[in-house]
Parts: structure tokens; sequence; C-alpha cells
């Protein structure tokens, strides 16, 4: 249970980072392979939170006075989830776009029908 | 076959992460940078929300490059969707009365707690990022709900452009009167007040109205091609 308990969250990260590439290595459909995509994203930033939390930790944020800075978390990999939760979002609005574009010229959303797609 | 090889590719994968982390502890204090931030943060930038003060003072430069990444992003987009001319409107069938009535209700409730989200960046969790998310939500719920409405791309743009050039001229002000790009050449006041941080919240203001005016014209783009 000890290592269950102190490594929980990293396997949970990489579980999401694991199943979301083998959606993107298994499935033909694009959509499919977009919605693989958003679940490593979401595996990535909940990754890099987990390896800046502290035990017991609280947000840095010194919201009163005399609030205990020793059991602050880092906040260097929240800043940058911060920015990548959004990056992430127009990242995949732009492959959806780009899936309605291949739609629209092949008729189909399977990447085996596509032509010139090899794998 | 395929899938065999991609399972067989997953499992080398997961071993050589399982090897890698299994020597990284689990909720200990592992950077030195971030222990300097929240030790000297709230000294050094006056705002009280050491996450903001990394984000917009400390890596200021380098969320000037992630902004710009979401611009690409945008305008990527728009490019796409709007390279082979775009069809008529599908006719669609007009929002019954409960429905556009309780979108335009929500509406202003949205917008108004996004900015209060933008403006309080510095003091409370949240900032520009995640305010301009919440605005664009808000566009969101009026693409959804009252179908016919539409907003207007020039404030849309002018929103987007005016964001992105006060940042920029933030940064070069600082870059007179400071000696180096985006630094903080505003009093900074005492911390925990709405009045403090120097530039931080005027920088998270530019953010705010940037982010979400590219995320709700990345919706509208997206609402008129379906």
């Amino acid at each position: 249970m000890g290592f269950l308990n102190s490594y929980i969250y990293y396997i949970g990260a990489f579980g999401l980072i694991l199943v979301g590439l083998y959606i993107i290595l298994v499935k033909h459909n694009l959509i499919k392979v977009i919605i693989g995509l958003g679940i490593l994203d979401t595996g990535v930033n909940l990754f890099l939170i987990s390896v800046g939390y502290i035990t017991k930790g609280t947000a840095p944020i010194f919201s009163r006075p005399g609030i205990d800075s020793e059991r602050m978390v880092d906040p260097v990999p929240q800043a940058l989830v911060l920015t990548a939760i959004v990056i992430g979002v127009a990242v995949l609005a732009l492959a959806l776009s780009l899936a309605i574009r291949l739609y629209q010229h092949y008729g189909t959303l399977n990447l085996r029908k596509i032509r010139e797609q090899k794998w | 076959m395929r899938r065999i090889i991609s399972i067989l590719l997953l499992v080398i994968v997961a071993l050589g992460i399982s090897l890698s982390l299994a020597k990284i502890p689990f909720g200990t204090p592992k950077t030195k940078v971030g222990r300097y931030y929240i030790n000297k943060g709230i000294k050094e930038t006056g705002a009280a929300n050491i996450v903001t003060s990394v984000v917009v003072n400390y890596r200021g430069f380098d969320t000037l490059g992630e902004v710009t990444v979401l611009f690409i992003a945008a305008i990527g987009l728009g490019a796409v969707l709007t390279a082979s001319g775009r069809e008529k409107m599908r006719k669609t069938e007009p929002a019954s009365m409960v429905l556009y009535t309780g979108c335009r209700l929500l509406f202003p409730l949205i917008i108004i707690f996004g900015t209060y989200i933008f403006i309080h960046g510095h003091l409370t969790p949240g900032g520009g990022f995640q305010g301009g998310a919440i605005i664009a939500s808000g566009f969101l719920l009026i693409y959804l709900g009252c179908r016919e409405r539409r907003i207007s791309r020039l404030a849309s743009n002018l929103a987007e452009s005016l964001g992105g050039l006060l940042f920029v001229v933030i940064g070069l002000f600082g870059l007179v009167s400071g000696g180096y790009f985006l630094s903080n050449f505003l009093p900074k006041g005492t911390a925990n007040e709405l009045f403090s941080a120097g530039i931080i919240p005027i920088i998270y203001i530019a953010i705010g109205f940037k982010v979400g005016s590219e995320l709700t014209g990345i919706i509208d783009n997206l609402i008129e091609e379906s």
C-alpha cells in the first residue's frame, strides 16, 4: 500500500499518457486519434503538477499574513501547466479544423482509406 | 499485427518510464528555483499569488511566447477553415424561449465572473488565461443557445490586437525605464491589495482580453463550419 500511496499520481498520469499513445497508434478514425491526443495532453499536465507536489502541501498564494511558506507546493510546474492547458485547447481546435478539411477533401475520416497516408 | 506492435512499444515505454521514475520520490521539494520564488517572490514582485508572479514577472518573456503560440494556432485555424470558400449557412431551428432567455440571463454573469478572475489574478487563483477561457465559454453559450446571434468580427479582432499590443508596449516601457524587457517599472504597493504588484494586473488584463477573443474566434470559426 505504501508504494501505491506514494506513486499513485505518477501511475495515473502515465496511465493516461499510455492510453493516449495507444489510441494514437492503433485507431484509424481521425477523430479518435485527436481524442487520444487530448488524453495524452491531460496526462502530461497531470504528471507535471504531481512532480511539483509536496506532501500535505498548500497552494503557493499568500492569501493571509502568517501563512506557512514551507508547505507551499512548487509554483513553477503550475505556471507551466497553466499556459499549456490553454495552448492544448488551441492545438486541439487546429487539429479538428484540419480534420474537417480532410473530410471535405477525401469524404472519409478513416486514415487507412485516405491516400498518401502510409500507415 | 499493428496492435501487437503497438502494445509491445507501449510496454517498452512504460518500462522505461517506471525505471526512470522509481528514483524520483513523490511529495518532496525538488527544485531550488521554486523555493526561491516562494521565499522572495512577494518582496520582489508584490503579487500575493506566486504562480502569477512566475507567469507574468519572472517568466514574462516565456508567457509572451506562449501567447504567440496561441495566436498562431488561432490564425492557422482561421486560415485552414476559410481557405476554400465558405458555403451557405445551414438553416437552424430557432431556440425555444426558455433556452434563449436563460442564455441571455447567464451571459453577463459569466462575463463578469471571467473579468473578476483575470483582474484578481495576482491575489487569488486565476489570471488572464483562465479568465479568458471563462469569457469564451460565455460566448460559446450564446452561440449554442441563441443560434442566430453572432459577435462582431471587428470587435473581436480589435480586442485581440490591442491585448497583444498592450503586452508588448508594456514590455518595451520596462526596457526603456528599467533596463530590461518586461521589468516591473510601476510601484509595487502592499501585497494583497487590488492595486499592487505594478505591471502584473495590467498584463493579465491584456492577456485576458487576448485569450478570450482568440478562443471566441476559434469557436466562431468552428461553429460556422459545422
